[in-house]
């Protein structure tokens, strides 16, 4: 009886780790997977107002987000299918890394270390960054070089750290870092008054002054930007297709903007004869099947979240509460950065 | 005895007990591998570097406080280092201050004064059952938002200022005369100790005890006393000053290295009295009253029968409570004090190496721990009772 | 003859008052000078202290939700309005609004089964099917998808049912791993005892938070590619393991008390090991470490907190979710603690009475 149960428990127990090795054997592709559970899995900020931040219904906005919803726009024909899951800045990587998600839009910062030796990939600057400081007025300092003594609040886990010592060793000026580990907490401290500045990505301290601060007037962001910040969503290594499925998911937004596409004209454009259009809208060749898509993928991106100036706009630029200028972030033309290679 | 005939049948316990853990290691060991060989496979898929060779990396970022001098140029290893001594001077000030705290609260839970005892037992009640992470949030926000910021930083004594970037205090300036003084410490330590066996040695022979206390501290002091005087009694202090930014020079502490130092030692204080009342109520009152029949003093009895039989049972419980403290001091990270765990958490953001930096995390606590537990063994053994 | 008057002893006064007030205060306050100069100062510094704390607490406190009012404070008195105007997100985290009232039934079950599973009266095998039933409904309630309930993934869980059900499952799930382990660790099989003991040190010797860490940022790695465990399970396995090895020290505990002849005696019937665990030593050995058992349940309960490091918003994350992303209920943090401190206190105090309790009426039949 006894001698039964124990050959009963070993073999069962080989079974299951025989099982688990063969589950083991083959990963999924990306975008088969992606099919097949009907969902794309986004990683994003757990709450950075303008970028990615839950509202009390739970729906997620900001342009992080918005770049997932195209996606999944573009790969599944529906906005909604994303499932989201919000990362702090130690899960990010791994929770990539392992599969847990399919991309990470969290306002990442590229470099080459993250490209290089994490086993990710980055695909397309979605927003161009860089790192400032913000201020109480009353302490009257209008420039970095003031910050000498300062304790500096910053946020773990971040490039932030690193520029900050940077650019105070290149200017010979001493400070201390004040170190926290969450989002919160750094906002927190600083507004009760532990640090004299606070430093983060320049679209940071735009949506802390105006989202976080009792009262935005009280706060100045310094003018001096200490760091280049270009910012986007990365993929895993080892799956070139959903790569540049990925890649070409922002580029057709930007090209959408360049050609006058809107989230309101998208329909009538349908029946537009310029050739760039018609590709871009899949009405003469079909660009998707190159892909691994359907030929209206860019068509259905841009009627759900708008073109990237729209989604630019929407989120954080003159018009919503963030208030940040275009700058860097226009297109290419029009004296910005923002240069998408052509669909064709 | 049974027969020493092998018997291989499943009914001989002897081969069922090797089965047994045949399954168990083996188990186990499939159970490792199984998740070493997915890590090590994932990595390889996935280009991820690893190895511990960062570790002689700069690591490029500052440290907000640290007993030594660190610099962003300075390799990972050396951060990691500044991390542990963080954690252990947070540690060690927690241990005196608990102790402190926690011995009299515990002794205040016995005392004949219904106010006194009402209120420790209050204390302990209360502390005790809230978590200690949202206590060291507590005092970080209470000492954050009620203290005036360092432009107009409380100077309660001269050379005592205390605002939001921490307190600072005067220290004395370091000169050669201070090494004498120390020397004379030294000194003054042996000549104690000569006098103590002198004293015990003194006693043993004639049976007239003598004081063994007071008259080393004296010793003590006086050979500091003695140093301090041949090296040129120095006496320069350095002063903080008040600058237009903030509080520079002196000795200075942050308030996170204040909310944490004050929050685990409050915290762990509850447990420690608890653990002070039980050793002092172990001891059976007819050993305080056959110490006064066999004519020992109040303080005899207290330091020849009470205390040791006290302490047998304090001290292991009691180390565990220091272990404990060293090891909520990892908390730290919620309110930005630089200890160990948030070193290691900003290097694995900056290299990615998630496996190595907790691995590191894990052997150092491991290290401390096991380490804690050989001397309290040694103890024990020391201070078991000698049965005949 | 010895003709020397026989003089008594001058009797000695009457003792004073036994009862009465005075003589309660004498005897508790002023048994002497030492006595009185503590009663004294204490009694000072409760004059001192008090009136401003009250002040603060209760009389200048702003008890409606209005901002404006309570800024005007300036932290003169307390602001409990931040409780009024947020305690539903500190509550139940980000739980949809509208679906709170599952969260709600939820915990409010969970509780009610362990009242139930306190009360003497109620405990049989059933209390464990009535468990099992308890947790299932608990997990249909929150997370939805049946009867007509909207589905709500995990990362929207939060407040208080997550902090129940972290520490009653982790509690849970962790008793069997550590009975196995502590009989594992009193096992005459060498290599058994061996991975007991390394596991317990292991554990023991480490913080929590490095095990959450590794839960959370770590255990991805360790899965094949494509097996994704939610982050949930995954804090949930390390508060369990973590629990586990320190339960496995209090059952052993108990396991040493039991007498050597316990055993012996089991053998001389023909008890097999097992049946001599099961009928002989556990119900004793754990009879004995009841008010252990709870203390570890408190402890893990207070540890629970520790997840809101790794982004779960339980009790204490929701606090930092409902104020660090108001500017302007943000400066009244302090009150939001002392609330979400006082139902951690309630539910800790309230565990540890019991704890006593049991201690006095369980071991009656052992008392010397």
């Amino acid at each position: 009886m006894r001698q039964r149960t124990v050959k009963l428990l070993a073999a069962s127990l080989l079974a299951s780790a025989g099982a688990l090795l063969a589950a083991s054997a083959h990963a999924g592709k990306t975008l088969d997977a992606i099919k097949q559970r009907d969902q794309v899995v986004c990683g994003v900020n757990t709450g950075l107002a303008g970028f990615s931040a839950a509202d009390s219904q739970g729906n997620w906005n900001g342009l992080d987000v918005d770049i997932c919803k195209a996606l999944a726009a573009a790969v599944l024909g529906d906005a909604k299918k994303v499932k989201w899951v919000p990362l702090n800045a130690q899960q990010r990587f791994t929770a990539l890394q392992s599969g847990e998600i399919d991309i990470l839009s969290r306002n990442t910062t590229f470099t080459l270390t993250r490209d290089a030796s994490l086993g990710l990939f980055m695909t397309a600057v979605t927003y161009y960054d860089g790192q400032g400081f913000i201020v109480a007025k009353k302490s009257k300092i209008t420039s970095a070089k003031q910050l000498k003594n300062a304790e500096i609040c910053v946020q773990s886990g971040t490039t932030t750290e690193k520029n900050l010592t940077d650019y105070f060793k290149s200017i010979n000026v001493k400070m201390k870092p004040v170190v926290f580990e969450g989002f919160e907490a750094s906002v927190k401290a600083f507004f009760a008054g532990r640090c004299q500045a606070y430093t983060t990505d320049a679209s940071g301290l735009a949506s802390i002054r105006n989202k976080e601060a009792a009262k935005p007037d009280d706060y100045l962001i310094l003018p001096e930007l200490i760091s280049k910040e270009p910012l986007g969503p990365m993929v895993r290594r080892g799956d070139d297709e959903w790569f540049t499925i990925v890649k070409w998911a922002i580029y057709a937004l930007l090209e959408a903007e360049e050609y006058g596409i809107t989230q309101a004209n998208v329909d009538q454009m349908k029946s537009s004869t310029e050739p760039p259009i018609q590709r871009i809208l899949g009405t003469s060749e079909d660009t998707g099947k190159l892909l691994g898509l359907d030929k209206e993928w860019a068509y259905r991106e841009i009627k759900a979240v708008g073109n990237y100036g729209e989604i630019f706009d929407r989120n954080v630029g003159p018009t919503s509460a963030l208030k940040l200028p275009r700058g860097l972030n226009n297109l290419w033309n029009k004296g910005g950065l923002q240069y998408a290679p052509p669909i064709r | 005895m049974r027969s020493k005939r092998r018997d291989w049948s499943w009914r001989s316990r002897a081969v069922r007990g090797l089965i047994y853990q045949l399954v168990a290691v083996a188990a186990i060991t499939a159970a490792i591998w199984f998740l070493a060989h997915n890590t090590l496979e994932n990595m390889r898929v996935r280009g991820i570097q690893s190895g511990f060779g960062f570790l002689t990396q700069p690591a490029g970022f500052d440290i907000g406080e640290s007993i030594f001098a660190f610099d962003s140029a300075d390799p990972y290893w050396k951060a990691f280092l500044v991390g542990l001594s963080n954690t252990l001077r947070a540690a060690l000030v927690g241990i005196v201050l608990t102790t402190l705290l926690g011995t009299l609260i515990g002794i205040g839970r016995l005392s004949r004064n219904f106010l006194i005892r009402k209120l420790c037992t209050g204390y302990v009640e209360l502390i005790r059952n809230i978590p200690v992470l949202i206590q060291l949030l507590m005092w970080y926000f209470v000492l954050n938002e009620w203290l005036p910021p360092v432009a107009d930083a409380l100077n309660p004594f001269p050379g005592i200022f205390l605002s939001k970037s921490g307190m600072s205090f005067p220290v004395p300036e370091w000169e050669h005369g201070h090494l004498v003084t120390l020397g004379g410490l030294a000194l003054g330590v042996a000549a104690a100790w000569l006098y103590r066996r002198w004293a015990g040695a003194a006693f043993l022979r004639t049976g007239i005890p003598r004081p063994m206390f007071w008259p080393a501290l004296a010793i003590v002091i006086i050979g500091a006393l003695l140093g301090w005087v041949a090296g040129g009694s120095p006496t320069a202090l350095e002063m903080p000053i008040r600058n237009e930014l903030n509080v520079s020079g002196g000795g200075a502490v942050t308030p996170e290295f204040l909310a944490v130092a004050i929050g685990l030692s409050v915290y762990t204080a509850a447990f420690v009295a608890e653990i002070v009342r039980s050793g002092i109520q172990s001891v059976p009152w007819g050993q305080t009253e056959a110490a006064g029949a066999l004519g020992l003093s109040r303080g005899q009895s207290l330091k020849l029968v009470l205390l040791p039989q006290a302490l047998r049972v304090i001290i292991p419980p009691l180390t565990n409570q220091y272990l404990n403290l060293t090891k909520n001091s990892s908390l730290a990270v919620a309110v930005g004090y630089p200890d160990l765990v948030s070193i290691a958490n900003t290097t694995l953001n900056q290299t990615g190496r998630a496996v190595e930096c907790i691995a590191v995390l894990m052997t150092v606590y491991l290290t401390l721990s096991l380490l804690t537990a050989a001397l309290m063994n040694w103890y024990n053994a020391r201070s078991a009772i000698r049965e005949r | 003859m010895d003709t020397a008057l026989h003089t008594p002893v001058i009797a000695r006064p009457p003792p004073a008052h036994h009862v009465g007030v005075l003589a309660w205060l004498r005897k508790n306050l002023f048994a002497d000078w030492k006595n009185a100069l503590a009663t004294l100062t204490v009694g000072a510094m409760l004059v001192y202290w008090l009136p401003p704390l009250v002040d603060w607490a209760i009389v200048r406190a702003v008890a409606t939700p209005d901002n404006d009012a309570c800024r005007a404070l300036e932290h003169t008195g307390a602001c409990w309005g931040v409780i009024a105007e947020k305690y539903r997100l500190i509550l139940f985290g980000r739980y949809p609004f509208d679906e709170q009232w599952r969260p709600l039934v939820a915990t409010l079950l969970m509780v009610a089964m362990l009242v139930a599973s306190c009360t003497r009266v109620l405990w049989s095998r059933w209390l464990i099917v009535a468990w099992i039933a308890v947790l299932a409904v608990f997990f249909v309630l929150m997370r939805g998808g049946i009867w007509g309930l909207t589905p709500v993934e995990t990362a929207r869980w939060g407040g208080v049912p997550l902090t129940m059900l972290l520490s009653t499952l982790s509690i849970a799930a962790g008793f069997p791993i550590a009975v196995l382990v502590a009989l594992g660790r009193r096992s005459h099989l060498p290599a058994i005892r061996a991975l007991c003991i390394v596991y317990v040190e292991l554990i023991r010797g480490v913080p929590l938070i490095s095990v959450l860490f590794m839960a959370s940022f770590m255990f991805p790695l360790f899965m094949p590619p494509g097996i994704t465990v939610d982050v949930l399970i995954r804090v949930l396995v390390g508060i369990t393991l973590f629990s586990a090895a320190y339960l496995a020290e209090v059952v052993r505990g108990g396991l040493q008390a039991i007498p050597k002849g316990q055993h012996e005696a089991a053998a001389a019937m023909g008890l097999s090991y097992w049946q001599t665990q099961r009928k002989i030593v556990l119900p004793q050995a754990l009879r004995m470490v009841v008010p252990s058992i709870m203390n570890s349940f408190i402890s893990t309960f207070k540890d629970t907190s520790l997840v809101t490091i790794v982004s779960l918003y339980d009790l204490t994350g929701s606090l930092a979710l409902a104020l660090g992303g108001d500017a302007n209920w943000r400066q009244f943090y302090l009150e939001g603690y002392l609330f979400i401190g006082a139902i951690y206190w309630l539910f800790c105090f309230s565990m540890s009475r019991y704890s006593q309790w049991v201690e006095r009426h369980l071991n009656v039949g052992y008392a010397r």
